[in-house]
C-alpha cells in the first residue's frame, strides 16, 4: 500500500507525474467534450431536452460554455501539453535522470489536482458554475446580482489561481532543469525542438500571466469585500481587465501552440527520416514570435470601445507575427521533401494538425484586419476559427504525441489499426462541426446565444446546427477506440523494445519504459538531434549518443 | 462566400464585405497552395522500398531561400491587406460626420433602450422620443449615436448595417451610420451580457422621408 | 542514486529556481503598479486620499524594511565566513525586525480601519489595501522561509540556504521601497 502511494500518487518521478497530468487532463477533456455536447444538443434543438442531462435554461447554458472554455484551454490543453508531455520528456530527452525540484513537481501536479477538485466542485454549489465566459469580463463577472452566481464565480477564480500556481512552479521546474541538468554534449543547439518549445512556452507563460495574476485579485476583491477596480461607479474602468487578460490570452495561446509544434517536429523527423529542415531558423522564429506575441494583445479588442486609434498598431504587430510562424510552418513542411513517410498513427495526426491548424491561421488574417473584424468579431466566425487553431493543437499534437511515445510509457504500442480509425473519424467528424460555425458566422450569428431560432436571420440556417451536432456526436464516439485501445494496450498491446520508431533523440536510448533516474549510464552526446538519413553511414538514424 | 451575409444596407458596408472578400481570395489562394505542397509532399515521398529519404539540414541561406521568400511574400500580402482595410476602419470608426439624426443608445440587462432627439434635433429636450428595443431613422440619414451601458457590457450588433461596437459602463461611446434601404432589420447583442443575453432582440425600422416624418408627428403628439 | 545533480558544475540548480521563481513575482507586482499608476494618472483627487495614511509610520517602516536586509546581508557574510553563530544572531534580527514591520503594519490598518477608511471608500484605497496586503502577505512568506533557515543553521544545516532566503528578502523589499512613495507620498493635487 504505502509503495503503491509512493509510487501512482504522490510519486516524486518526472515520468509519472508526467502520466499524472496526462491521465488528468485526459479526462477533464471528457468533462469538457459532455459539457459541449449538452449545449451543441441546445443549439441544435432548443428547448427540447438532452439526454443525459435534461433541459437546458439560458443561465446553465453560459454556465456550460464559460466551464468547456475554461475546461479545454487551463485543463485538458495545458496539463497535457505543457506539463504531460514536457513533464515525461523533457528530462528524458536533455538525459536528465529526473527534474531539477522533484518535490517542487510533485506539489505542482498535486495543485493542479486541488484545483481541478474546486473546479469541478463549483459545479455542485447553489448558483452553479461561473457563467461570465471564459473571459470573464467585469463587470458581468464581478457583482453577482449580474448573473446570479456568488460562489460559483469565487471558486472559478480560487480555481483558476490554483492552476496557475502549479503551472508556474513547473515552469520554473523546465527552465531550471534544462539549463542546469542537461547531458554531457547536451549544448543548446543539440535539445530537440520539444524542449526548445517546452521552455519557450514555459518562458512567454510565466511574463504574461502575472498581470492577470494581479488582475484576479482584483476581481476577488471587488467580489468579496465591495472594492470598485472594475467598476465605473466607484471610479474603475471594465476595459483594464480585457488589456490585463488579453496581455495574457495571447502569449497563453503560444504556450498551447509551441509544445504541440514541438511533438510535430519529433514525428515528422521520426516519420519521415528526415533531418529537420532549418533547425536554428525554427529556434529563431519561435524566440521572434514569443517577443512579438506580448504587444499583440488589443486585437482581441479592436471593437472594445478602446481608443479606436490603437487598431493601425496593433494590426500591424499581428501582421508581424504570422511572419515568424509562416517560416516555422513552411521549415515543418520542407522537412517532407525527399523524406520515405511514413503514416504511422501519430504521423497522421501530426500532418493532420499542420493541415487543420492552417485553416485556423489564415482565418485568423479576417479576425486581425480591424475592419472585417467589425462585421466578424463575436460571431460564429471567431468561434470556428478558434477552435480550428486550439482543437488541432490541443488534441491532434496530445494525440500524435500519445500514438509515439506510448511505446516509451509503457513498454506496448497502441494498437495501429484501431489508430487510423481513431484518426480518421476524429479529423473528419471535426471538419463536419467546425465548417458550418464558419458559415454560421459569416451569417451574422452572434456568439453564446443559447436559441438561435430566437432571431428569424439566424432560423433559416437551423440545419448547419444540427449538422454540427451530429459531427459533434459523432466525434465524441470516435472516441471509443482511442479510451479501449489505451487501456487494453497498457495490458496487452505488442512489446516495444526501447527504440522502436529508430528515432535518434536520448529517450530511445532509455529502456522502455524507464526506471527510476531514466538511464542506464548516464548518456554523452555527440551530436544534433535529428541525424536521420546522414550520407556515409551505413544505418539511416544516427543517435545522439554515436560519435 | 459573401453570400452568406445579411444583406448590406448601410452606406460602408460595402466597404467591409469588400475587405472580406479580399482577404478572402488573398488567404484563399496561399492556403491552397501550401496545403496543396504539404499533400504533393506526402504522396510523393510516401515511404517506398529502396528509396532513401535526402539529407537536407536546411541550414544554408540558399536553402531557407525556399522558406524565406514565401514568407516575405506572405509579409508583403498581409501588409497590403492591412493597408486595403484601414481606410474602411477609418470611415467606420475614426469619421464622425456631421449628424442629421442623434440618438442615445443604452444596453441595460436585457433591452436596448433609445432615446431620440425630437423634432427640434437635439437630445436631452422635452420632445425626446424614449423606446425600448425599437429604432426608426429616416433611410439616407446620418445618424449618429452615443452608446452607453447601464449594467454589463454590451454590444449593439445591426447585421445588416454591419455595425457592432460593445457598450461599456462608465463610457459613452459615439458613432454613426446611414441605412439606405427601407425595411426592418435584426438588432441583437453581441457580447455575453447574463441569462437573458440571448433575446435581447430589437428591430430597426428604416423609412423614407415621409413616412419618417409622419412617424415623429405620431410618436411626438 | 542521487537524482538531481547538476552534471556540470555550473550555477546551483536552487539559486536558478529562485531567480525563476523571483522573475514571475515581479511581473505579478509588475501587472498590479502598472495598473495603479495608470489609474493614478486619471484621478489626481487621489493625493487627498494617500494624505490620509500615516507616512511617518511608513517612512519608519521603510527604515526597519532597509536595515532588516543589511542584517540579511550580513548573516550571509557570516555563513561564508563559517561564522555560523554570527549567522544565527543576524538572522534572527532580521527576523525580529521584519515582525516590527508586520506590527507597525498592523498598527496602520488598525489607525485606518477605525477611522473609517475602508477597502470599498474609494479605489485609492482599494489600491492600498491590495498591494500592501499583498506585500504583508509576501513579507510573512519570507518570515516563514527565514524561521526555518534559521533553525537549520541553529543545528549547523543548511547554511547555503541562507543566499536563497536572502534574495527573496531583498525582493520583498524592494518592492516595498516602490509602494511606499506610490502610495504614502504621492503629494496631492498632483499626478504623481
Amino acid at each position: 500500500m504505502k509503495r503503491f502511494i509512493r509510487t501512482y500518487l504522490f510519486s516524486l518521478d518526472h515520468k509519472m507525474i508526467g502520466k499524472q497530468y496526462l491521465i488528468t487532463g485526459l479526462l477533464m477533456s471528457l468533462v469538457g467534450g459532455y459539457l459541449a455536447y449538452v449545449f451543441r444538443h441546445q443549439l441544435a434543438w432548443p428547448g427540447s431536452p438532452v439526454p443525459g442531462y435534461g433541459m437546458v435554461g439560458p443561465d446553465q447554458y453560459n454556465g456550460f460554455v464559460t466551464m468547456h472554455g475554461t475546461i479545454m484551454v487551463f485543463w485538458v490543453a495545458m496539463p497535457i501539453l505543457l506539463s504531460g508531455f514536457g513533464n515525461y520528456l523533457l528530462p528524458l530527452m536533455i538525459g536528465a535522470r529526473d527534474m531539477a525540484f522533484p518535490r517542487l513537481n510533485m506539489l505542482s501536479y498535486w495543485t493542479f489536482f486541488l484545483s481541478t477538485v474546486v473546479l469541478i466542485t463549483s459545479f455542485f454549489v447553489p448558483g452553479g458554475p461561473a457563467s461570465g465566459g471564459w473571459t470573464s469580463y467585469p463587470p458581468l463577472s464581478d457583482q453577482p446580482g449580474f448573473t446570479g452566481v456568488f460562489w460559483g464565480g469565487h471558486l472559478w477564480i480560487l480555481a483558476v489561481a490554483l492552476e496557475f500556481t502549479s503551472m508556474l512552479m513547473g515552469g520554473i521546474n523546465f527552465l531550471t532543469t534544462t539549463l542546469a541538468l542537461r547531458a554531457k554534449g547536451m549544448c543548446l543547439f543539440r535539445m530537440p525542438i520539444f524542449v526548445w518549445m517546452e521552455n519557450i512556452a514555459s518562458l512567454l507563460f510565466m511574463f504574461s500571466v502575472g498581470p492577470l495574476i494581479a488582475g484576479a485579485f482584483m476581481l476577488l476583491a471587488d467580489r468579496l469585500v465591495n472594492t470598485g477596480f472594475f467598476m465605473p461607479s466607484a471610479g474603475g474602468d471594465p476595459l483594464l481587465f480585457q488589456h490585463l487578460f488579453w496581455f495574457f490570452g495571447h502569449p497563453e495561446v503560444y504556450v498551447l501552440l509551441l509544445p504541440s509544434l514541438g511533438i510535430l517536429a519529433e514525428v515528422f523527423t521520426v516519420f519521415s527520416r528526415k533531418t529537420l529542415f532549418g533547425y536554428r531558423t525554427i529556434v529563431y522564429a519561435t524566440l521572434v514570435a514569443g517577443v512579438l506575441s506580448f504587444v499583440v494583445w488589443a486585437h482581441h479588442q479592436f471593437i472594445s470601445g478602446m481608443d479606436p486609434r490603437l487598431a493601425a498598431p496593433f494590426s500591424v504587430t499581428t501582421i508581424l507575427i504570422s511572419v515568424p510562424f509562416a517560416i516555422s510552418l513552411f521549415s515543418f513542411i520542407a522537412t517532407l521533401w525527399g523524406g520515405s513517410i511514413e503514416f504511422t498513427t501519430a504521423m497522421l495526426f501530426a500532418v493532420g494538425m499542420l493541415a487543420e491548424f492552417m485553416i485556423g491561421g489564415v482565418t485568423g488574417i479576417f479576425n486581425g484586419s480591424a475592419a472585417a473584424d467589425i462585421y466578424l468579431h463575436d460571431t460564429y466566425f471567431v468561434v470556428a476559427h478558434f477552435h480550428y487553431t486550439l482543437f488541432p493543437v490541443t488534441f491532434f499534437g496530445a494525440f500524435a504525441g500519445i500514438y509515439h511515445w506510448f511505446p516509451k510509457m509503457y513498454g506496448r504500442f497502441l494498437n495501429e489499426k484501431w489508430g487510423k480509425v481513431h484518426f480518421w473519424v476524429t479529423a473528419l467528424s471535426f471538419n463536419v462541426i467546425f465548417i458550418p460555425l464558419f458559415l454560421l458566422g459569416l451569417a451574422g450569428h452572434q456568439r453564446r446565444i443559447f436559441d438561435p431560432t430566437v432571431f428569424d436571420y439566424l432560423a433559416k440556417y437551423q440545419h448547419l446546427h444540427v449538422i454540427a451536432t451530429f459531427a459533434m456526436i459523432t466525434m465524441l464516439l470516435g472516441q471509443i477506440p482511442f479510451i479501449a485501445n489505451f487501456i487494453i494496450s497498457i495490458y496487452k498491446g505488442r512489446l516495444a523494445d526501447r527504440n522502436p520508431w529508430k528515432g535518434t533523440t536520448l529517450e530511445w536510448v532509455a529502456p522502455s519504459p524507464p526506471g527510476h533516474g531514466n538511464f542506464e549510464n548516464d548518456p554523452v552526446v555527440h551530436r544534433g538531434p535529428y541525424d536521420y538519413s546522414l550520407p556515409g553511414r551505413d544505418r539511416e538514424w544516427v543517435s545522439q549518443t554515436e560519435e | 462566400m459573401l453570400g452568406w451575409f445579411p444583406e448590406n444596407i448601410s452606406t460602408y458596408g460595402h466597404g467591409i464585405d469588400h475587405v472580406i472578400q479580399v482577404i478572402y481570395y488573398i488567404v484563399g489562394a496561399w492556403f491552397l497552395l501550401v496545403e496543396g505542397v504539404l499533400f504533393y509532399f506526402l504522396i510523393r515521398y510516401r515511404k517506398k522500398k529502396g528509396v532513401p529519404a535526402v539529407y537536407e539540414p536546411g541550414s544554408t541561406w540558399k536553402a531557407l531561400l525556399w522558406v524565406f521568400i514565401p514568407a516575405v511574400l506572405i509579409l508583403g500580402f498581409d501588409l497590403g491587406i492591412d493597408w486595403a482595410q484601414a481606410p474602411v476602419w477609418d470611415e467606420i470608426k475614426l469619421s464622425l460626420p456631421l449628424p442629421e439624426q442623434v440618438v442615445r443608445v443604452t444596453g441595460r440587462q436585457f433591452v436596448w433602450e433609445f432615446v431620440q432627439a425630437g423634432p427640434d434635433g437635439k437630445l436631452d429636450t422635452a420632445d425626446d422620443i424614449a423606446t425600448v428595443n425599437q429604432l426608426t431613422v429616416p433611410i439616407h440619414a446620418k445618424v449618429q449615436f452615443e452608446l452607453l451601458a447601464a449594467d454589463v457590457i454590451h454590444s449593439l450588433w445591426i447585421p445588416n448595417l454591419r455595425l457592432k461596437q460593445d457598450a461599456v459602463p462608465g463610457r459613452t461611446i459615439k458613432g454613426w451610420f446611414e441605412a439606405t434601404k427601407e425595411g426592418t432589420y435584426p438588432i441583437a447583442c453581441a457580447e455575453l451580457c447574463g441569462s437573458g443575453h440571448g433575446v435581447m432582440k430589437g428591430e430597426l425600422h428604416v423609412l423614407n422621408p415621409v413616412d419618417y416624418q409622419r412617424w415623429l408627428h405620431e410618436t411626438v403628439h | 542514486m542521487k537524482i538531481a545533480e547538476a552534471n556540470e558544475n555550473q550555477v546551483p540548480l536552487w539559486r536558478l529556481g529562485v531567480w525563476w521563481f523571483l522573475g514571475s513575482e515581479i511581473v505579478v507586482f509588475g501587472g498590479l503598479l502598472a495598473c495603479y499608476t495608470l489609474y493614478r494618472f486619471h484621478h489626481p483627487e487621489w493625493g487627498m486620499e494617500a494624505a490620509h495614511t500615516l507616512s511617518w509610520v511608513g517612512a519608519i517602516n521603510t527604515v526597519v524594511l532597509l536595515t532588516s536586509s543589511l542584517t540579511m546581508i550580513l548573516a550571509h557574510e557570516r555563513v561564508e565566513q563559517c561564522d555560523l553563530s554570527g549567522a544565527v544572531k543576524f538572522l534572527g534580527i532580521t527576523i525580529l525586525l521584519g515582525l516590527l514591520f508586520l506590527s507597525f503594519k498592523g498598527y496602520e490598518y488598525h489607525h485606518e480601519i477605525s477611522n473609517g477608511l475602508l477597502p470599498s471608500k474609494s479605489l485609492f484605497w482599494s489600491f492600498y489595501y491590495l498591494m500592501t496586503g499583498l506585500h504583508g502577505l509576501h513579507v510573512v512568506g519570507g518570515l516563514i522561509a527565514n524561521g526555518v533557515v534559521w533553525q537549520g543553521l541553529k543545528k549547523g544545516k543548511n547554511p547555503h540556504r541562507i543566499e536563497s532566503v536572502g534574495i527573496y528578502w531583498h525582493f520583498v523589499d524592494v518592492v516595498w521601497i516602490y509602494l511606499f512613495p506610490l502610495l504614502y507620498l504621492a503629494s496631492p493635487g498632483g499626478a504623481l
